[in-house]
């Protein structure tokens, strides 16, 4: 009893300090000076046509380094925490007893999963001129990873494979950073090829090989993710 | 004052999902649930976040040829809170794999998902 009354007064304390942000908000009528400086230089500076993609791959870059790097420690604290012991891996191979999947699902994640694949691919190549962007790219190719897990639970993932190009990716983004300290104005400066026409594919410098990079890295890790989770569960 | 602007409409459902999402927290006893209530609070978070850098009747900051790349600051919404909403998702997608990852641990230690099984570290 007492400790439902705590979580109400709990709440209610909540409540009352959102209460008061909501009635002192009144919708934001001006860009923040951060905001409409990057609106009046990135064109010129970073030459993406999105924003955000500037934002997040150059100006504040570091940031995206620096989550992209907590993103693989969680990815290799969950491998580290459901390694699984040799005679378990023995014991999981065995269980065969699992009932098919139907035939609809697994005709259907045929045709769909390149596609998805591809999907993601665009999305992270594209990153600098449309919403997306490696992160959103990486999490689409890693969605395709989970339905091939849906349509086949007993499917086994390349661990090896997919450290290879998480190891990969990531020791060319922070090459890229280096050779921006090199070449150009400082670590990840995208200036370290032209910039090219505004609004095109090849454009924005360094941006569409960051994301690539970064879209590779976030998608290995997070089917990395996926696959360690579906293999520990199959245990019974 | 107009209250049924997008702009209040989106962040009075993020100030909610973040109660609900401290609700299920304090409340819940299987641990899943109170993942997910960390994953809506979260999401809260994030909603709030980008309403407050939303600018009624502008568009997404995007320079395309809708935009007219002179006048951008004009007619644009803020990067710089869509920005850090992308970074915060993904921490958040870091963070809630972490946890169901424990809860799998757990779940193989005392074969329950009950919070109440787990009192070891209760004083």
């Amino acid at each position: 009893m007492l400790k439902k009354g705590l979580i109400l007064i709990i709440l209610i304390a909540f409540a009352a300090i959102f209460l008061s942000l909501i009635s002192s908000f009144n919708g934001n009528t001006e860009l923040s000076d951060l905001g409409s400086y990057y609106a009046k230089n990135a064109p010129s500076e970073v030459g993406a046509a999105n924003l955000v993609t500037a934002v997040v791959v150059t100006y504040r870059g570091l940031d995206t380094l620096g989550e992209v790097v907590i993103l693989f420690l969680a990815a290799a604290i969950i491998g580290l925490l459901l390694k699984l012991s040799k005679d378990e891996k023995d014991e999981n191979s065995r269980m065969e007893n699992v009932r098919a999947t139907s035939e609809i699902l697994q005709t259907a994640t045929k045709i769909l999963v390149p596609v998805i694949f591809l999907f993601g691919a665009y999305i992270f190549i594209n990153g600098h001129l449309t919403p997306g962007g490696g992160f959103q790219g990486g999490a689409v190719i890693a969605s395709g990873l989970v339905l091939l897990f849906m349509a086949n639970p007993n499917m086994k993932i390349n661990h090896r494979l997919i450290s290879f190009i998480e190891s990969i990716s990531g020791l060319s983004f922070v090459f890229i950073g280096i050779l921006g300290i090199l070449l150009a104005g400082g670590f990840l400066d995208n200036k370290i090829f032209e910039l090219g026409t505004f609004g095109k594919l090849l454009s924005a410098g360094a941006i569409p090989l960051i994301y690539i990079f970064i879209g590779l890295k976030v998608g290995s890790e997070l089917s990395s993710i996926v696959g360690t989770l579906n293999e520990t569960q199959k245990e019974k | 004052m107009d209250y049924f602007n997008i702009e209040y409409i989106s962040i009075v459902t993020g100030f909610l999902l973040i109660l609900l999402g401290l609700f299920a927290i304090l409340t819940q006893k299987n641990i899943i649930k109170i993942v997910i209530g960390f994953s809506l609070f979260d999401t809260g978070i994030h909603i709030v976040m980008v309403s407050i850098g939303y600018i009624r009747n502008r568009t997404a900051p995007i320079l395309d040829e809708t935009v007219n790349i002179k006048d951008a600051a004009n007619q644009i919404v803020d990067p710089v809170p869509q920005a850090l909403v992308l970074t915060a998702i993904i921490i958040g997608l870091g963070v809630t794999a972490l946890m169901l990852a424990y809860v799998l641990k757990l779940h193989k230690e005392k074969k329950s998902l009950e919070i109440q099984n787990f009192s070891d570290l209760k004083w």
